[in-house]
């Protein structure tokens, strides 16, 4: 049974099966895959393997920060070209970096209530086809150039056209930036750097760790819960391209600081990748595990949200994470695996920073005593945002099929995924490897 | 009385003429159908209505045309015309009619259903992908005869008309309003209230522009004619299709003189029609049928195929399948095999759908399966891996106990028997043959080859299958090379003779395109690749009496494969085969030809003796529809037995003197 202190009131929340797409690399032109073809080519691998159809789920629920301008409600579009059938209804949730998280709660709190049996959850993000924008001077010249009849008016009109008219929005960078303490995210990263004193090399190392982790996954075939990408010109991508086999903590000391520029220490090196991708979760309850006789990758046991400073947002899983085992009476040891994706190396650094500072635990985590350390080892062992790459909208749910694959291989029992939500938000969910009875 | 035609009068007074031909899934004017209108027509003139709306019952479409069974049986010139005049005189009374009339189509239009919808005033169609509107008279070596010539080129200008004329190809909705062969193309909600539309509102008649009409003008036609000549010429000799030139001619003679073009059109479409040339393409148009038949065996319906072989064959029948609407799963061994496959896939779709929706669903119908996931959910599971017998034997073992009991287990294998490939599986009747032709997306057949412990059943499904991806199913018995293979390669093999024996292989080409085959057999072999040819000629030496030339093994082990590695029997550059301009030789084509063909059609006589296919029409579709065998000519069969046989029997007489191997002599049959 799921114990009565959680936020998933009700019946127990399953996790059959999940897949991903590799993630692609994303600066320049626009990629290869709209963010719903992402999502349908991750999902049909996995609904092909179930044994019932598609149109046996009672809902998709997909996170997605941006998606395409012909793709509103891109959850209820991806449901269609799966072949879920018209009757299987389909909702789209944003919650910035945490949407794919925030898609797996709402899924698992409506099995838990009852209302749903089984669902495809996730998310998807084509970061590199994030739209770019005319400003608001260029839509008003426009207006009236639509309104102008005469060649003369025609003509003087065109004579208005200021060339500062052209310059685009782009609304991957807005995304990027916070909009009501107006500092980028990588700002906010120097914030904690600042404040919780983490050094260059700190960071760097960090980052180079977490490409050698990928590269040892990938060598190990521990990720197999990608699938391989088909372009239409007949392009493969079986692999994260985000990963980069010669780094070393030297190489990447050499960046530039990117967003404090000249002085500050976030560089693109030692900051997640901006990729596209897809990652889907099957979840069913006990019924529906029962009537397909489906196999249980893991149980999700509770899912929790916090709030705090913008400024300090990469430190939201401090702050998700710590309700979490305060409910559930269990300490850092009682947590085999961790995930807390990487948005910048210097946030994870700061996180554990502030999960032993007594000081931090006692003013805003409402703890008497600090956490106990996480240990490294324990933490993103094959590797994370900065190395794999982190599609806004979709990154929620490949930490938590990631750790559930991590849980199984190991052999291991229970797990924490967290991240941290541009905003000044925290996420986390704990996931454990109990079967159904 | 009306076994036909139903009309019914609307409250605002128009009639809405209903054509539903009586036992039959399709419209089709036959004489009965056409005489039963004419009364109609006189009851209408009588009745005086609002207007006359003429439509279908027929959910396929509106009308497919005229009799071409009936023309089957036409032998007497002088029958024929008077058959088109009759045509002639009914369609010019709805042209006459005092209200105005409206053709409402749907789904397919095709020769005689298009002209009476010329005849009518104004004609509304549906814009989905079903409508088709054409004259593809051409195709039966005809061209249009009631009226087609001229109210085509009255109403949309000559050359657009003429183009439609000439190529035979059928107009979407989209295209035919934007030549203005239809005054309105809608959505299927829209399409009555259209036609009511144009009644009421009476709109001035489409005409064509100056420019449209220019090259009609008497002074410019014998220019436009030498053009479109030449135009014609790249398609179709004339010596084997008259029907073009016929028509160029017809017109470049009377167009804009209206009485005299209707007149020359009943003269000439129904000399057309006695010939020949038009009875052995009317007659291929039928056999068409028969195939299509064949498929009518079973009320087998797939959904899902899954099919195992990422390579070219298996790849180009994946996305066929998905092509046609199926939920495809292609497996292959890893990632690496696929891309190519759905890079190929992705061609096919843009090319035959074009609209990028469309493209994006058959892309989402395809999925790249290296698990094997589709195999348990799969209605026909199709093996098209490379031509072991090992290898496809430990693939069955997999794969049988994973199917569903229902599910068609099928091979496209070219060259192993079929009692060989099954014995290892626990239910060996369930295994058929599903011989695609390569390329997958051009040619039609498909043959549907049977062990003698084959399940029949299981055989009428899979022909079912192939006609549900519109191919055309061929039931053929399991021996060495099947049909197609085995007719074509003693052919292949005596050019690559002839090669080595020093003719050029484009007089070689040029000989059997004269003879009227698509491609000469040097570049065809070139084309289908040596080594495959090689090892298809390896394969059927070891049961049958044919002598594998030095020159093709040799020629393969210096890796000149062909096309695909650039250099075969020819050299290409850009793709293109490099071939020197036939001058020298000529006056030999006619007995280079005779040489190669006759090696065709004593190894089909073979095969019709020891029961290969049911019969001789069936054995003329396949090396039709297999292989390209000039159409015109009705099969190989066909043309054994009408190329006045005595002729025949001296050429297969003398040619058996000379020719030193392969010659079994089996034309006494």
């Amino acid at each position: 049974m799921v114990s009565a202190k959680t936020n998933l009131k009700g019946r127990a929340v399953y996790v059959v099966d999940g897949g991903r797409t590799p993630f692609l690399r994303a600066m320049g032109p626009p990629g290869s895959f709209h963010a719903s073809d992402l999502a349908v080519q991750a999902g049909r691998h996995l609904l092909a393997r179930q044994p019932f159809e598609p149109d046996a789920l009672d809902e998709v629920i997909l996170g997605c920060v941006a998606s395409g301008p012909n793709e509103a409600n891109i959850a209820r579009i991806v449901a269609l070209r799966l072949g879920c059938g018209e009757q299987v209804p389909a909702w789209t949730v944003q919650r910035n970096c945490a949407s794919a998280m925030q898609s797996l709660d709402c899924a698992a709190t409506n099995i838990a209530s009852g209302r749903s049996d089984l669902v495809l959850a996730g998310g998807t993000e084509a970061m590199s086809r994030h739209p770019i924008l005319l400003n608001d001077q260029m839509v008003t010249w426009l207006a009236g150039w639509n309104k102008a009849r005469s060649a003369t008016s025609t003509m003087q009109h065109l004579a208005h056209l200021r060339p500062a008219y052209v310059k685009p929005i782009i609304t991957l960078l807005c995304g990027l930036s916070d909009p009501v303490v107006g500092l980028s995210m990588g700002q906010t990263a120097e914030e904690l750097a600042w404040k919780f004193n983490i050094s260059r090399e700190e960071m760097d190392s960090y980052a180079a760790q977490s490409h050698q982790r990928l590269a040892a996954a990938q060598a190990a075939g521990h990720l197999s819960e990608i699938e391989s990408l088909y372009a239409p010109d007949g392009t493969l991508y079986t692999t994260d391209e985000g990963l980069r086999t010669d780094t070393t903590a030297e190489k990447l000391s050499r960046l530039k600081p990117f967003f404090d520029r000249t002085v500050g220490k976030v560089t693109a090196g030692n900051s997640s990748q901006i990729t596209d991708g897809a990652a889907l979760l099957l979840l069913a309850s006990s019924a529906a595990v029962k009537k397909y006789k489906l196999p249980v990758l893991g149980r999700i046991v509770d899912c929790q949200w916090a709030g705090l400073n913008p400024a300090h947002m990469g430190l939201g899983p401090v702050h998700a994470m710590a309700p979490l085992l305060q409910r559930h009476a269990l300490s850092t040891a009682d947590i085999d695996y961790w995930e807390i994706n990487e948005a910048f190396a210097v946030q994870v650094l700061a996180c554990m920073k502030a999960w032993t500072d007594s000081d931090y635990c006692r003013e805003h985590l409402n703890q008497d005593h600090p956490f106990d350390p996480i240990d490294m080892a324990r933490l993103n062992i094959d590797g994370g945002g900065i190395s794999i790459g982190h599609p806004v909208g979709t990154s929620g749910t490949r930490i938590v099929l990631h750790l559930l694959n991590i849980l199984a291989r190991e052999n291991a029992h229970r797990g924490i995924a967290s991240l941290c939500i541009g905003g000044g938000q925290g996420g986390a969910i704990l996931v454990d490897r109990q079967g159904e009875k | 009385m009306n076994k036909h035609w139903r009309t019914e009068q609307d409250q605002d007074g128009i009639i809405w003429l209903h054509f539903d031909q009586a036992d039959s899934s399709t419209n089709v004017l036959t004489i009965e159908a056409l005489d039963e209108l004419d009364a109609q027509l006189g009851e209408i003139e009588q009745a005086n209505p609002a207007g006359l709306i003429i439509c279908s019952d027929k959910s396929s479409g509106f009308i497919a045309g005229a009799d071409v069974k009936a023309f089957s049986r036409i032998t007497e010139t002088e029958e024929a015309k008077k058959q088109i005049l009759q045509a002639h005189r009914i369609f010019d009374r709805v042209e006459k009619l005092a209200c105005p009339t409206v053709a409402m189509i749907h789904g397919f239009s095709l020769g005689g259903g298009t002209e009476l919808a010329l005849a009518c005033r104004y004609r509304v169609c549906c814009d989905d992908p079903t409508t088709r509107i054409g004259l593809p008279e051409v195709r039966l070596g005809i061209f249009p005869g009631f009226g087609g010539t001229v109210r085509s080129t009255q109403l949309i200008g000559h050359l657009p008309a003429l183009n439609m004329m000439l190529t035979g190809r059928a107009l979407s909705g989209t295209a035919a309003r934007r030549v203005g062969l239809v005054d309105m193309s809608v959505p299927k909600r829209q399409l009555k209230v259209a036609a009511h539309h144009l009644i009421i509102t009476k709109p001035k008649p489409h005409r064509p522009t100056w420019q449209q009409k220019l090259p009609g003008n008497g002074l410019l036609r014998p220019l436009v004619s030498h053009f479109l000549k030449k135009q014609v010429a790249k398609q179709a000799n004339p010596a084997h299709y008259p029907a073009p030139y016929a028509l160029i001619k017809h017109w470049t003679k009377y167009a804009n003189n209206r009485k005299a073009m209707f007149a020359s059109e009943a003269e000439e479409v129904a000399k057309l029609i006695s010939s020949d040339t038009a009875q052995n393409l009317i007659r291929i148009f039928l056999l068409q049928e028969q195939l299509k038949a064949e498929g009518r065996k079973s009320d087998f319906k797939a959904k899902h195929v899954h099919v195992i072989g990422g390579g070219i064959m298996g790849g180009d029948i994946a996305a066929w399948c998905a092509l046609q609407g199926m939920q495809v799963t292609l497996q292959d061994r890893a990632p690496e095999f696929l891309s190519q496959a759905m890079g190929r896939a992705h061609s096919l779709f843009k090319k035959k759908l074009k609209k990028p929706l469309l493209v994006r669903d058959a892309l989402d119908r395809i999925m790249p399966d290296c698990k094997a996931t589709g195999v348990p959910k799969a209605d026909v599971v199709i093996e098209a891996i490379f031509e072991d017998v090992e290898a496809k034997q430990a693939l069955y073992a997999q794969l049988e106990p994973r199917l569903k009991k229902s599910a068609l287990l099928c091979t496209n294998t070219s060259s192993i028997p079929l009692e060989i490939l099954n014995k290892t599986l626990k239910n060996p009747e369930r295994l058929v043959g599903l011989h695609f032709f390569n390329p997958v997306a051009k040619m039609q057949l498909v043959e549907i080859v049977s062990a003698n412990n084959t399940d029949q059943n299981a055989a009428r499904q899979a022909a079912a299958f192939a006609k549900q991806i519109g191919r055309l199913p061929l039931p053929v018995k399991s021996s060495p090379g099947f049909l197609v293979n085995r007719i074509l390669m003693p052919y292949l093999l005596e050019a690559i003779v002839l090669l080595d024996s020093g003719v050029p292989g484009s007089v070689i080409d040029q000989a059997a395109t004269d003879f009227g085959m698509p491609m000469g057999p040097v570049e065809l072999a070139d084309t289908v690749g040596l080594d495959i040819c090689l090892a298809v000629a390896d394969k059927l030496a070891e049961s049958l009496p044919i002598d594998v030339p030095e020159r093709l093994r040799s020629t393969v082990s210096e890796g000149k494969l062909g096309h695909k590695s650039g250099q075969g029997f020819y050299l290409y550059t850009k793709g293109r085969a490099q071939k020197p301009a036939v001058t020298e030789g000529a006056n030999v084509l006619p007995e280079l030809a005779d040489r190669m063909i006759m090696c065709m059609l004593n190894e089909a006589v073979a095969c019709l003796r020891e029961e290969i296919v049911l019969d001789a029409n069936l054995l003329d579709a396949g090396v039709v529809f297999g292989t390209g065998f000039a159409p015109f000519r009705g099969g190989p069969m066909h043309y054994i037995a009408h190329e006045q046989s005595e002729i025949m029997q001296q050429r297969i007489k003398a040619f058996g003197e000379k020719a030193d191997a392969g010659w079994t002599g089996v034309m006494d049959g």
